[in-house]
């Protein structure tokens, strides 16, 4: 088997892993209020940070996308003005892609 | 998504909803891996092979890009895992509402995703908040019920659309439009804001406010520091002060 395939394997076999491990710690421990108030966070701060990345990192690199960046200020007035989910994602979608079309 | 304290049936639709909405648009982003994949050097069967069971688009998207590099594939597999390592976070969060037990876990896990939280939590949090801290208070069952439907249905949703963009993307790489060009790279962002949105605007919300602000600097500030997949990872410092705060002080 050539080395790509144990990669992906190896991938496979990790993040799946990875993801078993959180719900396979046992009730006990997660039921500990510090563990239980981290847990509750914790992705709140994750999340956060995803978007930061996805919108201005590329690699290691800090990039600023006018265009992306259009359409996440566009996807805040929507949500400001209580869109409803869908559209605040074609909202998005469609700001992001007419900026690039606009050549921003 | 708003307004889901009326009825409870109500707020399992609107969970649905979201989870479908998530789960197509982010689901078509699997075209790009697809196509990545194969212009990387990977085959069509692999690529679908890590759709299928890694199922977590940033790690598949760090394995392509570095066979791409031709560089070294045990680093490539590192990074790989690194960025799927936030989601044994997500799965301590996602353990009490799934309230999945034994061998039902293994299939659940997969579903253990950015995505797949981020609708289970906006459901949590929508309603009422579980007690802060109480030892052995009740769970709030209604809360449970509508992140489980979110959860399911991302999951479900996403996972169809992921795989069988994925194929598309594999097969016909040179005709794929770039999803760049149709804004997409903006909605996977979008999904995530508008999902914790009614959480950050809640009155008294400060600290989930400054939890997330927090993170979202840790994780910009260490990017050109720290290989990718870590500054997200590090981003969870920003909950540590909950580990060790005393529990008044958590409200």
């Amino acid at each position: 088997m050539s080395a790509t395939w144990w990669a992906v394997i190896a991938t496979c076999v990790g993040c799946y892993l990875l993801k078993l491990a959180g719900l396979a710690v046992p009730r006990r421990v997660l039921d500990r209020p510090g563990l239980r108030r981290f847990a509750e966070l914790a992705p709140v701060a994750l999340l956060s940070a995803l978007i930061a990345v996805q919108m201005f990192a590329s690699g290691q690199e800090l990039r600023f996308d006018t265009a992306r960046t259009l359409g996440l200020a566009a996807a805040v007035v929507a949500l400001l003005l209580r869109a409803p989910f869908l559209l605040v994602l074609a909202i998005t979608a469609a700001v992001t892609a007419l900026a690039r079309l606009a050549g921003l | 998504m708003e307004d889901t304290t009326t009825r409870p049936d109500q707020g399992v639709s609107a969970a649905r909803r979201a989870g479908i909405g998530v789960g197509l648009a982010v689901g078509c982003s699997g075209v790009a891996f697809g196509a990545a994949a194969v212009t990387a050097g990977l085959d069509v069967v692999q690529a679908c092979v890590l759709s299928l069971f890694a199922f977590t688009g940033a790690s598949q998207f760090a394995l392509a890009g570095a066979v791409a590099g031709g560089g070294d594939l045990v680093a490539g597999t590192a990074g790989a895992l690194l960025l799927g390592a936030r989601n044994t976070l997500y799965g301590l969060r996602l353990a009490g509402p799934l309230g999945v037990r034994g061998l039902r876990r293994l299939g659940v896990a997969l579903g253990v995703i950015d995505e797949t939280t981020a609708v289970a939590m906006a459901q949590l949090d929508n309603g009422r908040e579980a007690r802060p801290g109480a030892d052995g208070a009740e769970p709030d069952e209604a809360a449970n019920r509508r992140a489980r439907a979110g959860f399911f249905t991302t999951f479900l949703t996403l996972y169809v659309a992921w795989n069988v963009s994925t194929l598309i993307g594999a097969v016909g790489t040179a005709q794929m439009a770039d999803p760049a060009v149709l804004g997409l790279d903006a909605v996977g962002p979008a999904c995530f804001l508008a999902l914790l949105w009614p959480r950050l605007r809640s009155g008294g919300a400060t600290r989930l406010r400054l939890v997330a602000v927090a993170g979202a600097a840790i994780a910009l500030l260490t990017t050109p520091l720290l290989p990718p997949g870590i500054p997200v990872l590090l981003a969870s410092v920003a909950a540590l002060p909950a580990l060790l705060a005393p529990r008044e002080a958590t409200r």
